[in-house]
């Protein structure tokens, strides 16, 4: 990395602020409510393809090559300063507040104290100001400046308050439930829908490095393998644009199951289980890493979420032994009549503390 | 460095030239010592010392994530004894670092510097008081405080599960911090952190009676300086506060070596209490941190523009709601650990509330500078490099408030950069202008204006630098607490650890300052910043004599600060 590069990022930073800015001129409320279905827009051409090779397969019962990550989606990008790409309702109503509400708010906060702070350089230094004003009250101004923040503040609350209402919003009867579970240092993530089998994720060693993972490859050994630190050897699977059920515990430590891409962030906390919905809206390979500190390899757990068409998830799901599909639910049908409550007739779960009222 | 015999000679000089001062001699001054003054100077020596270890520490690692891979945790494990260190002993080394880093700045440099140093030297003297209430209790605390970062050294080199030492976070959260971790190096850190804990508790005693008991006739608590009025504030928050951690922690220790279960759900415990217990006293700590510096900047922004305080009730009010509402917003730290969806949205907006009385701050300083004369000596620059600063802190906090954007923010460089701008740049900056606008009135001598100006200027550039990226890192989804990252948080990294390279050189800046002022610096006026400092400490000596306003000033009607 060179200085100018650095020069150049924060070039781009500047524009990026100057752009949110703009944003809030021109802003309109994204439709949260909007039929997942008819809003998903294309999918980029590489995961199309990789989609294709998957359903090409998936015709022979059980067979499934992972697929291939696109670089920028769903992971980091190196230099980039703001929010990664989401691909969840949740996740794109999220960043519009932090993009299109908070952003710009908090800029112009900054540039306000900013250029104040100029103009009493400029204005009431000692050579242009020799006397002091004696003032020191203005019961307006106090007033002003009391409740202004007031009225600032109630503008975020109300669609902040919305996206919490919204990311709770309970899994509809008979959707997947995937059970994830954190350990030192590996997540494991159990699918009881599909037979009750269990898929452990390690990540996979780094070249160059000390072995990380005894019996775990090394990264790039694969066309498919994506970022080092961050690819594992067994990826999460689920099927995509369906609502899925994590119930997410921990066998020894507090872990967290963290994808940004998916705004999708819970703790794995032992004794526990903490229930969320995840709806992935496109076909890809998203990244995250555990989020809560489990002791010497806490920064080598990461998790890979690999979201496929139906069809293609099925045929993962039988190339493990006692993988059985989950016939007779209908997660789109169900969506429609959400569910009043967690459904108690399957995977109780005895702690859920994030279940909606 | 002073000879025993040369003090000794001092000191018979001493009693040539102020024979009432009474100075004791070395050992009972300064190992026995009584007076707000002495403990105030050895709790900033103190506070300089542990900075320097803590800031060490931070250096140790912004080299190990200048690039990814790791590159020096095996020589630093080393350091603390391992002998050819396995892997995962070297990665332990790394959440060593980051929990000696955390507690030593909070507990052993900004707390002492803020609440024992300039706190016990200037609420004695702005309240007109011949001293602390209870001087010997005041010289427990800093013993204690002393042991505590002692205890707190040892822990690095005895086992602590992977490797030697608490590997926990500053958190110490169980079960990591219970069955996660054998051996005596948790153990270690806990105690030291009932030590300081108590060594607190009683500092915050010894305020709160001085405050309330000791103020000269006719100051009224309506006529404080605003430096008392924060000090009076933190002292309650300590007081309310740190018993709750003790409780906390104390149950971490029967845990750890009693058998008893209070975090462990295997036994009928949850470790979600001790998060809950840990971040009732954890949130207003940071108010602890920062409020004394409110106290330091009000002073100095009043001091350079020859003008009183605007708004002075609503500024001591406003730092009175900080405090109280300050104790109802801890959940905002345990978003991701599955809070009901009503906790989370009153959290949310009850941590929003905060930003009101911060902002009457913010502003009330903009209207004490506006119509004033201002001189940009060195407080001055930097307590304007504050308000900035803090500003910056403060509206990432109102996005990190928002519970449904903390749950892609929560544990990333985000957060790191959010504390650190309020922390790093906020209190630090503000201690940074108080020991400039306040030096020459402990040290006798005055500083160079032009080294305080460079200081401010590099210090000012590599902050930001190292922590600004940050902010892009964590929205890009770095986690806290990584010794290693994909490399696609390489760039900023990168861009951090250039820029702790520039903040260090700036204290090198501040070091020959400070030799410059004990060797060839003047010496200090009684009012060497002139008629806009108007507390009672600038009515006494440069340095103040040993026993002060042995008669009591008497504060008229018209001096309102």
């Amino acid at each position: 990395m060179t200085f100018g590069k650095t020069i150049h990022g924060l070039g781009q930073a500047i524009g990026g602020l100057g752009l949110s800015v703009a944003g809030l001129l021109t802003a309109v409320v994204p439709a949260f409510a909007q039929d997942a279905a008819s809003s998903a827009p294309a999918a980029p051409s590489a995961l199309a393809t990789g989609a294709a090779q998957g359903a090409a397969v998936a015709s022979g019962a059980g067979s499934y090559t992972p697929m291939k990550p696109v670089e920028g989606i769903g992971m980091p990008i190196d230099g980039a300063y703001g929010l990664q790409t989401q691909f969840s309702k949740t996740g794109e109503y999220g960043e519009w507040i932090h993009d299109i509400i908070l952003m710009p708010i908090i800029t112009a906060i900054c540039v306000l104290v900013l250029a104040l702070l100029v103009v009493i350089a400029v204005r009431f230094n000692r050579r242009r100001n020799p006397v002091a004003s004696k003032t020191s009250h203005n019961t307006l101004l106090e007033v002003v400046w009391t409740l202004v923040p007031v009225l600032i503040l109630i503008g975020i609350a109300v669609p902040s308050i919305d996206l919490i209402a919204k990311q709770y919003k309970p899994a509809p009867e008979g959707a997947l439930t995937i059970k994830v579970t954190g350990n030192q240092w590996f997540w494991t993530y159990g699918y009881p829908d599909n037979g009750d089998f269990e898929v452990i994720s390690n990540m996979l060693n780094i070249p160059g490095q000390p072995v990380i993972n005894n019996g775990v490859r090394e990264v790039g050994s694969k066309p498919w393998d994506g970022p080092s630190h961050l690819e594992v050897d067994n990826r999460m699977v689920v099927p995509v644009g369906e609502p899925i059920r994590l119930q997410i515990t921990a066998a020894d430590v507090i872990h967290s199951f963290a994808v940004p891409s998916l705004w999708f962030k819970l703790d794995a906390v032992p004794g526990r289980i903490n229930e969320k919905v995840l709806v992935v809206e496109k076909p890809g390979v998203y990244y995250g890493q555990c989020s809560e500190l489990c002791g010497a390899k806490h920064g080598y757990m990461p998790i890979a979420v690999e979201a496929l068409p139906r069809a293609q998830y099925n045929a993962w799901v039988l190339t493990h032994a006692g993988g059985a599909i989950d016939t007779g639910k209908k997660p789109a049908a169900a969506a429609a009549t959400p569910a009043p409550a967690a459904d108690a007739s399957e995977a109780p779960a005895p702690d859920a503390t994030a279940e909606a009222e | 460095m002073a000879t025993t015999a040369d003090h000794f000679q001092a000191h018979s000089e001493d009693h040539g030239h102020h024979d009432h001062d009474h100075k004791p001699a070395f050992f009972a001054r300064w190992f026995m010592s009584t007076n707000h003054k002495d403990i105030g100077t050895m709790y900033l020596i103190f506070a300089i010392i542990a900075g320097i270890v803590g800031g060490a520490i931070s250096g140790m690692m912004r080299v190990e994530l200048a690039h990814p891979g790791i590159q020096y945790l095996d020589t630093f494990a080393r350091w603390f004894g391992a002998v050819n260190p396995d892997f995962n002993t070297t990665l332990h080394t790394w959440n060593v670092l980051i929990t000696a880093h955390g507690l030593i700045m909070v507990f052993f440099m900004v707390m002492p510097a803020m609440i024992g140093g300039f706190g016990n030297w200037f609420v004695p003297l702005m309240i007109g008081a011949p001293d602390m209430a209870f001087p010997r209790m005041n010289n427990i605390s800093f013993w204690l405080t002393v042991a505590g970062f002692f205890s707190l050294m040892c822990s690095a080199f005895v086992p602590g599960g992977t490797g030697n030492g608490a590997g926990t976070g500053w958190t110490v959260y169980a079960p990591l911090s219970t069955s996660g971790s054998p051996g005596p190096a948790v153990d270690f850190g806990i105690f030291s952190l009932h030590l300081a804990g108590a060594g607190s508790i009683m500092g915050a005693i010894n305020f709160i009676t001085t405050i309330l008991n000791m103020r000269a006739p006719g100051m009224t608590l309506h006529k404080m300086p605003l430096f008392v009025w924060s000090m009076l504030v933190t002292a309650f928050l300590l007081l309310l506060s740190l018993p709750v951690l003790a409780a906390a922690i104390t149950m971490l220790l029967t845990d750890r070596n009693f058998g008893t279960t209070f975090f462990d759900a295997s036994g009928g415990g949850d470790p979600i209490l001790y998060q809950h217990l840990f971040w009732f006293f954890g949130h207003p700590e940071v108010y602890i941190m920062i409020l004394p510096g409110f106290g330091i900047i009000s002073q100095i922004v009043s001091t350079f523009s020859k003008k009183p305080v605007f708004g002075y009730l609503g500024m001591a009010y406003a730092m009175v709601a900080i405090g109280v509402v300050g104790f109802i917003v801890w959940a905002h730290h345990m978003y991701a650990t599955g809070l009901s969806v009503n906790t989370k949205m009153y959290f949310t907006a009850a941590t929003m509330v905060i930003a009101v009385p911060t902002g009457i701050k913010i502003f009330s300083w903009i209207a004490t500078m506006w119509g004033g004369s201002v001189t940009f000596k060195s407080p001055m620059v930097w307590a304007l490099g504050f308000i900035f600063l803090f500003t910056v802190g403060g509206v990432t906090g109102v996005v990190l408030a928002n519970g449904g954007v903390d749950d892609v923010m929560h544990d990333t460089y985000y957060v790191v950069a959010h504390f650190h701008y309020v922390l790093s740049l906020g209190a630090v900056t503000a201690l940074f202008a108080g020991f400039y606008y306040w030096f020459p009135k402990m040290s006798g001598r005055m500083h160079s204006e032009f080294l305080a100006h460079v200081h401010f200027v590099i210090f000012f550039i590599g902050v930001n630098m190292i922590f600004f990226p940050m902010h892009f890192l964590g929205l890009q989804g770095m986690p806290r607490r990584y010794p290693d990252y994909a490399e696609a948080y390489e760039h900023w990294n990168h861009v951090a650890t250039i820029g702790y390279m520039v903040m260090a050189t700036s204290l090198v800046v501040w070091f020959i300052n400070i030799i410059y002022a004990y060797t060839a610096g003047k010496k200090a006026e009684d009012n060497y910043w002139g008629e806009g400092a108007t507390t009672l400490e600038w009515t006494l000596t440069s340095p103040p004599p040993y026993h002060q306003f042995e008669t009591l000033p008497v504060i008229g009607d018209t001096v309102h600060h």
